[in-house]
């Protein structure tokens, strides 16, 4: 291919909205100062509703010398991140008003976040891969501190700086051995350099340190410190944003990594992965159960719930990789709405509580946000019919089929010991008296509440689409 | 004796060590862990260029120029997030930093 042809720009047609309209919201920010916060966020949601429509109508396509594409696993992942998005946005403003660090710099930091996340997903060489991650990254530690008059912002903004910025590292150092060991940076050249020959000892420890820094951006135990810190100090509508749609880029980047360019090498990731599904999903049931805090209950849930995504990785099948997504796009729509829920806990003189014991007697004050919460958190546990349920289901189905039996019963009981703290929620929410009484929801929070409890509730009715749209971009790693 | 790619990887592989040692082992101040970011993705840089030399092929060095301006940008935010950090705390000591246990 002739390098300096230009290159075909109609696949990046969502990236190049994100960009180009984040750099105008900067420029309206800049000219009309802190009066323009309500115009750049209500115009940062119409970027990112324009972005999705152009995911689903730019081209199928590896552009950029090959270092961007866009397949039907990019396209779907593409989606829900930027829902994930748009509903934290929608969760933040009321709140940044209220405790008064509105700003209008914030929807444009989520803006180029979720622009850094859709080139990780779209990253088909390891250059391409690093960028995204890191312009995803610099928004993201930004954005933890956002609230800098708060000690804890801060501090989370600090922690997650320090850890993300040592996981670049690591995910680097692997990408540096890979590079030597095959001498190329595209996945698909890499997984050709492999096809022929034993894997060296340098190319293993180069996907070993891949795989921790994914790890790391997944929160995956073992390198999953940062998380329950972080999820506590940041701002609870940045905590939802950290939890859906940041989960979702770092999955599908996990995801394409491994299977495009390291498909001959399975057994040795495969290892690494049991390993890493496993430990995450022993931690996030047993190191949830004495949380009192609400947002670092949902940070070790969260942890729990990668190690269920990775069970489908670590089938390394066209199922698997189905289940994987099935999974993220459930898990989004589960913590979204769970998160709606904790921004709503706010009291009258402007301040919010976050403690679980906050919640007792809801079900008196607002039965119908009680009963909807308690929905989602019997679907985090994963009971039928509750999407949650189909989650891992798929994910256990893909594994059984791949032969890993003793990943699939470990997360089988793994998940009935996890059920217990959603379940102890549900008890206070019903049955304990209450404490406080919180303001009505506001029109933002009970959006996005009854989109991601309808989805939840009802998924099991008409499973179709979502399955059938799973299967076919799943075959597009292949 | 003549310095080959081995030598090279070996300094790289003790920076980078260094560098994850001097973020976990450091008890004293945040901007020393800023510092041993900054050994890790040198080290990681001189990786990309040795093995780019080896290989013979230009990607290696072009990753290294990215990585060194992506570098910049991360050392200019961590050290904006560490003043705000000092203007709430008062201290930048790493065992102050435990606001919330973790």
């Amino acid at each position: 291919m002739d390098a300096t042809a230009f290159p075909a720009l109609a696949p990046a047609l969502p990236e190049i909205i994100l960009a180009v309209g984040a750099l105008a919201l900067v420029l309206v920010g800049a000219v009309m100062g802190d009066r323009s916060t309500r115009l750049v966020n209500a115009l940062a949601l119409a970027l990112l509703a324009a972005a999705g429509v152009a995911v689903t109508i730019a081209p199928d396509a590896v552009t950029f010398s090959g270092g961007f594409v866009l397949d039907g696993f990019a396209r779907f992942m593409k989606i829900v991140a930027l829902i994930g998005a748009f509903a934290a946005l929608l969760l933040s403003f009321d709140y940044m008003e209220r405790l008064k660090f509105a700003r209008f710099e914030y929807a444009i930091l989520v803006v180029l976040a979720t622009l850094g996340m859709m080139l990780m997903i779209s990253a088909h060489d390891l250059i391409a891969l690093y960028l995204g991650l890191e312009l995803q990254s610099l928004a993201l530690y930004v954005i933890a501190a956002i609230n800098r008059d708060d000690v804890r912002s801060t501090e989370a903004g600090l922690k997650y700086f320090v850890l993300g910025a040592l996981s670049s590292g690591m995910l680097l150092y692997g990408a540096s051995l890979v590079y030597g060991s095959t001498g190329a940076v595209g996945f698909a050249d890499i997984a050709e350099a492999l096809k022929s020959g034993e894997a060296s000892l340098g190319l293993i420890f180069g996907v070993v340190f891949l795989i921790s820094g994914f790890a790391f951006k997944v929160s995956a135990v073992p390198f999953h410190m940062w998380t329950p810190d972080v999820y506590e100090g940041a701002p609870t509508p940045i905590t939802a944003f950290f939890a859906s749609a940041t989960k979702v880029a770092a999955m599908a980047m996990f995801v394409r990594v491994i299977m495009e360019a390291f498909p001959s090498v399975t057994t040795e990731w495969r290892q690494v992965v049991v390993f890493v599904a496993l430990a995450s999903m022993a931690l996030g049931s047993f190191a949830a159960i004495g949380q009192t805090n609400l947002k670092r209950l949902m940070a070790y849930s969260s942890i729990g719930h990668m190690g269920y995504a990775l069970v489908g990785l670590a089938a390394g099948t066209p199922e698997g990789v189905r289940g994987v997504m099935i999974y993220l796009a459930i898990y989004v729509a589960m913590t979204l709405g769970a998160f709606a829920c904790i921004v709503s806990m706010r009291l009258k003189d402007g301040s919010y509580v976050e403690s679980i014991s906050d919640l007792a007697g809801l079900s008196r004050a607002k039965p119908a946000m009680a009963f909807v919460l308690a929905m989602i958190l019997f679907s985090l546990a994963g009971i039928p019919p509750l999407a949650g349920f189909f989650a891992k289901f798929y994910v256990f189905y893909a594994a059984v089929n791949a032969g890993l039996y003793p990943l699939a019963i470990a997360g089988f009981v793994l998940s009935v010991v996890g059920a217990f703290y959603y379940l102890r929620i549900v008890k206070i929410i019903y049955f304990d008296e209450p404490t406080v009484a919180f303001e009505p929801m506001t029109l933002g929070a009970r959006a996005v509440l009854t989109v991601a409890g309808g989805f939840t509730l009802l998924y099991f009715v008409y499973p179709g689409p979502l399955t059938a749209a799973a299967s076919a971009a799943a075959r597009s790693l292949f | 004796m003549a310095i080959g790619l081995g030598h090279y990887l070996t300094v790289a592989a003790i920076l980078f060590t260094l560098g994850v040692l001097g973020i976990f082992l450091n008890r004293k101040n945040v901007i020393v862990i800023l510092m041993s970011v900054e050994l890790i993705l040198l080290a990681v840089n001189i990786n990309l260029v040795a093995f780019s030399t080896h290989i013979g092929d230009l990607k290696g060095q072009v990753f290294a120029l990215f990585v060194l301006t992506v570098a910049a940008a991360e050392a200019a935010i961590g050290l904006a997030i560490l003043v705000v950090y000092f203007r709430n705390r008062g201290t930048i000591a790493v065992e102050d930093i435990n606001r919330m246990k973790g």
